[in-house]
Formats: C-alpha cells, sequence, structure tokens
C-alpha cells in the first residue's frame, strides 16, 4: 500500500525532520517495512553533503545477507581513497550507524555522474544522495525508529518529502526503500505510491541511454526517469507532466528539488493524496491523519484531480 | 437450495406487484407488508429522542472506541450527538442503522458514514475516500471537500458534498442521489446502475463510463465521455426535480437548471426491472 508524505514551508525554515516523522508515523499502517526521509536542511551551499551506505540493516524483516562490520569497514577505506582519488576533501565525517555514513566535502566539478560511478563501483556501497541541501535517510522499521536511530528530530529545514514503505514488489532493504536520489542530479529525490507497470520498458530503454539503477523497485525509475528527461534539458515540471504519459500504472509522486517541492498524480487518480496549501505553508499526505499531525486544527484540504501536477517553490 | 414450490397463496406485497415470486417451502426471505412496517426495525437499533442532545469529543479515541461510544448514546436515547475533534479519522459513524442527528465538528478520514441507513448526518469539514460508501437511506451533507470514491455504491439516501470531489464518484452506486456543489474528477459514475449523480461544477474525463442505468446531471464542462454515456433530453420534470433537489440540498438554489446536461447509458446492458428493497418502500 505504502504512504506518502510531504512538506514545504515558504518564507522561513522549521523543525521538518520531526514534523515529517510525525507526518510518516500517522501512516505507518500503509507499510513499516521501511522508512524514509529527504530532508533539505539549512546548510552554508558550499559543500556537499553525501549520505551514503555500505551494507545494508540485516535486522529482523530484513530480505538482507548478513555481513561483517569488517568489511564495511573495508569499503569505507576504498571510498575514502576514491574520494581523495576525485579532488573530494571530506570536511566532516559522521558514521551513524556500521553501515550508514554522512560526509560532509568538498568538492568542485559539477559533473557528479563521474563521481557517482566511481564510488558505487565498490560492491555493495550505494550513495543514498548528494547534495548541498538534500540528505536522504531510510531504513528499516517505521517512522520513529527511523527517525530515533538517525537523530533527525532536530534537522531544521524548509522541505522535506518521506515514505513509508510496504514491500510489495522488491526486497525489504535500504537499497529497495524510498525515497530515491534523482541521480546524478544533487539535491533531486522521489518518493512514490502505487505500481508501475511498464517498469522493464522504460528501465532497458533508460538503461541503453546510460542511466544507472539500484534496485528492483519499480519506484525508482521515477527518479531515474526525471533524471533523464532533466539530462535532456526538460524542466522539472516539464518532466513531470511526460511522465503522467510515459509511466504507465497508478501512481502519486512527490519530487522535490533543493528549491522546490512537487506532486503528480495519474490520470485515474487511483492513488490517494491529500492536500494543504497556505501563503506559508503547504502539506501532503496519502491521508489527511498525515497532516492532521503538524496542523491539528480544522484546515481546508482537497484531492488533487487526475493526471495534476503542481510545483511549489520555498 | 431448498425445495421450493410455487404456490397460488400470495403476500400482500405480490399483490401490490412488487415481486412476482411465490415460494414455499423452508425460506428465510421475508416480504415486506406496510400493515406490519411498524415491526420491521434493525436489531441492535434504539428509540431516540431527537431533543436529546450531547457533545462527544473523539480527539483521544481510536475510531472503533468513538463507533461504539455513538452506539451506547443512542441506547440511552440521544437522538442529536455533535462530535467533536474528529481531526480526519479513518471509517468513522459507520454502521448506524438508526434515526440519529449526527454532527460532525470538524473532518472525517477515509470511509467516514460506511454501510449507514438512516441517520440525518452533518459533516462541517471534509472527508476522504470512500465517504457514505453503501448508504441505504437517510442524508449526508459535507460543508468543504470530499475524497474519490465519494458514495460508491450507495443504495439510497440524499449525499451532498458543497464543495468539489475526487474521482470515481457515486462508482457502482445502485439508488439514491448524490449532489455535487463544485467540480468533480475522473470517472464519475463509473458502473452506476441505478440513482442519480447531480454536479453544478465541472467534470473530469470519462464521465459515465461503463454505467448500467441511472442519471447525471452536469452543470458545467465534461472532460471526455466514458463507454456507454450519452446525452438525453433535459425534460421539464427533470428541471423541477433538480430544482427541488438543489433547494433540499441547500445549494445552487440559484442555479440554472435549464443548462445542465442530462447523461445517460447509451444501451441497456442488463435487466434492472428488479427494485431495490428501497425503491419498494419509496413506491409505497
Amino acid at each position: 500500500m505504502c504512504g506518502i508524505a510531504g512538506l514545504i514551508h515558504r518564507g522561513k525554515s522549521s523543525k521538518v525532520g520531526h514534523e515529517l516523522q510525525g507526518m510518516l508515523q500517522a501512516l505507518k499502517h500503509r507499510g513499516e517495512d521501511s522508512t524514509g526521509y529527504a530532508l533539505y536542511g539549512d546548510t552554508n551551499g558550499k559543500n556537499f553533503i553525501m549520505r551514503f551506505k555500505v551494507g545494508e540493516n540485516v535486522g529482523e524483516g530484513s530480505t538482507s545477507v548478513a555481513e561483517d562490520v569488517s568489511v564495511y569497514d573495508e569499503r569505507k577505506k576504498i571510498v575514502d581513497s576514491y574520494l581523495s582519488e576525485l579532488g573530494a576533501k571530506i570536511i566532516k565525517e559522521e558514521r551513524i550507524l556500521p553501515y550508514s555514513l554522512r560526509y560532509e566535502i568538498e568538492y568542485d566539478k559539477k559533473d557528479l555522474l563521474n563521481f557517482s560511478q566511481k564510488i558505487e563501483s565498490i560492491p555493495g556501497v550505494e550513495i543514498l544522495s548528494m547534495g548541498k541541501s538534500l540528505e536522504v535517510i531510510k531504513d528499516l522499521g517505521n517512522a520513529k525508529m527511523v527517525c530515533d536511530r538517525y537523530n533527525l528530530d532536530k534537522l531544521v529545514g524548509t522541505h522535506a518529502i518521506g515514505h513509508a514503505r510496504m514491500a510489495t514488489e522488491s526486497g525489504v532493504d535500504i537499497k529497495s526503500a524510498h525515497p530515491f536520489w534523482g541521480y546524478p542530479f544533487s539535491d533531486v529525490s522521489v518518493v512514490h505510491n502505487g505500481q508501475l507497470t511498464n517498469y522493464w520498458n522504460n528501465r532497458r530503454s533508460l538503461e541503453n541511454k546510460g542511466m544507472r539503477f539500484m534496485s528492483e523497485c519499480d519506484s525508482e525509475l521515477i527518479a531515474v526517469y526525471l533524471a533523464e528527461k532533466m539530462r535532456d534539458g526538460a524542466s522539472l515540471e516539464e518532466g513531470m507532466k511526460e511522465s503522467l504519459t510515459g509511466l504507465d500504472g497508478v501512481f502519486t509522486y512527490f519530487v522535490a528539488t533543493k528549491n522546490s517541492l512537487g506532486m503528480a498524480k495519474d490520470t485515474m487518480a487511483a492513488k490517494p493524496l491529500v492536500l494543504y496549501e497556505s501563503d506559508d505553508l503547504v502539506a501532503m499526505g496519502s491521508e489527511e491523519i498525515a497532516i492532521r499531525s503538524i496542523l491539528p486544527q480544522e484546515i481546508d484540504t482537497y484531492d488533487p484531480f487526475d493526471g495534476e501536477v503542481k510545483v511549489w517553490q520555498i | 437450495m431448498a425445495n421450493l414450490k410455487s404456490t397460488e397463496k400470495k403476500t400482500k406485497a405480490q399483490v401490490m406487484g412488487m415481486h412476482t415470486e411465490v415460494l414455499t417451502g423452508r425460506t428465510q426471505q421475508k416480504f415486506f407488508n406496510p400493515d406490519e412496517a411498524e415491526n420491521f426495525y434493525y436489531f441492535g437499533t434504539y428509540d431516540v429522542d431527537f431533543n436529546k442532545r450531547t457533545d462527544l469529543d473523539v480527539k483521544d479515541m481510536t475510531a472503533a472506541e468513538a463507533n461504539k461510544e455513538i452506539d451506547n448514546l443512542m441506547s440511552q436515547g440521544y437522538g442529536t450527538i455533535v462530535i467533536k475533534n474528529p481531526q480526519g479519522k479513518h471509517s468513522l459513524g459507520v454502521g448506524i442503522l438508526n434515526k440519529l442527528n449526527l454532527i460532525f465538528e470538524g473532518s472525517l478520514g477515509y470511509f467516514g458514514m460506511g454501510s449507514c441507513d438512516g441517520p440525518i448526518v452533518r459533516i462541517n469539514g471534509r472527508v476522504g475516500w470512500s465517504c457514505a460508501e453503501n448508504l441505504m437511506a437517510g442524508k449526508v451533507v459535507i460543508e468543504k471537500n470530499a475524497g474519490s470514491c465519494f458514495g460508491a455504491a450507495i443504495r439510497g439516501g440524499d449525499l451532498i458534498c458543497k464543495g468539489s470531489v475526487g474521482a470515481r464518484t457515486g462508482i457502482d452506486m445502485k439508488g439514491g442521489t448524490i449532489i455535487i456543489g463544485g467540480d468533480a474528477g475522473a470517472f464519475t459514475g463509473f458502473m452506476m446502475q441505478r440513482g442519480r449523480i447531480i454536479i453544478l461544477g465541472d467534470v473530469g474525463i470519462n464521465l459515465g463510463d461503463s454505467m448500467y442505468d441511472g442519471t447525471i446531471f452536469i452543470g458545467g464542462q465534461i472532460g471526455s465521455y466514458g463507454s456507454d454515456a450519452v446525452d438525453s433530453e433535459l425534460t421539464k420534470s427533470d428541471q423541477d426535480w433538480l430544482k427541488r433537489k438543489l433547494k433540499v440540498a441547500e445549494i445552487g438554489e440559484n442555479f440554472d437548471v435549464s443548462k445542465m446536461k442530462k447523461i445517460v447509458a447509451g444501451k441497456k446492458l442488463w435487466n434492472y426491472d428488479n427494485l431495490e428493497p428501497t425503491e419498494k418502500k419509496g413506491a409505497i
């Protein structure tokens, strides 16, 4: 089933980690195999923040194979050496969990494709996000568990999207969890509720064009699809509008960039979405109770119509 | 199946032409008899006094707890119940088979007022997906917007949304009336089999797709027609009925119904000559 939620503050920052945690926790009945956050935090805008994993969470319910922590250590060492080779300087390093790391790095080159390909050439290593504001955090368990595990409660930023997952199409693991980074574009992330029925056709076509897939989760296609459109010069909104016909199936998805948040709903409106919009805040989720977790007072909300695409700026 | 034989003995309902089958033997089938109408009641319903009013704050209750408390209050004779702080909870007010004035001071989540028969409900907020699904009788008024599958499979009663509604409004409906003050999404009236839908605003694509029967009235623009949905002539009788319904619904009183479009099924897909139970009551 899955649940998605997103919010954007316009003209101010807020504790988006805490807010999104509340929204996703309200949707936990829609799935708690894994939960993911794409948080757009307040940063100095100079350095990249790279969230990456060197292994999987092999806890209860995971479909991943257990590995020794020493394997993770070895992979981390190779990542560090590759970063040095690429000319990237590690400013700050955090190892939140044995398999999950956050690096703040100084990297001047604009092309993230070669950078990402180099890092991800290490078996078992995946960049979850790369951006100057975006941080993707995803792991097994419900929203509160993941929030507590990664100390997301105090993260201050302008906007965020998140996903509570009931695994249906692929395994219970971090690589199949949402959000998906819009590789190789910095600060682009996607969450999706639904099912894409032309996944393999689109995937083969995109792979032939040089795009990369890290999982077998159909939702990853949206991130890659939009990234390819943007690579070819389309704006985010143009790419999203094209996706209404390019993607087949039922879907409601959110996409976020450094400065914006967007939503798209398929032409059959088969997946739910409730939206609240005011001058200083847009909040949306698969169910109204997600919005009520941050706005308990009586508010005006509505369901976007079929085939609708909307984009808001911070 | 029980061994049933034909007999000449007819019930009052059969004499009135409400059904033709005549059965004997071990059957649990019951036929409506107007002389015994007062003896017909649902198990677990209550005599309530509409002047006896109370508030119920459901802020810290689950949906099941709230629904049980509504039932408990009805058992104490309360005929008017005001629900405070529904806060978008799902499945509130479901399964009420009673005459009751129910007022929600706020919005409901999914499946609100599902499977009800008889209550008069006012929701001073919004409702999520599948509001009033399977409504048999009564009236449900929503002051703001509604989600998709609004009034799915209703068989009777009036379901009114003063704002806009999502996709598949009135999907599979088998009777009753749905009235929308604003716009409606795609697949409105999808597979509807009986009843009427009135939309004062615009409507999305595939209107009345695969409809078997029933009537849809549209005041605004139509995205596209679905399979089997065709235009029909808006008669004087239709206009009079629309005026009456809109007045009762407290919306569009000054709406020019003469410009509305009437959409019906383009071909007879199935035999729906047997009336629904609620319509039998209406016929009497």
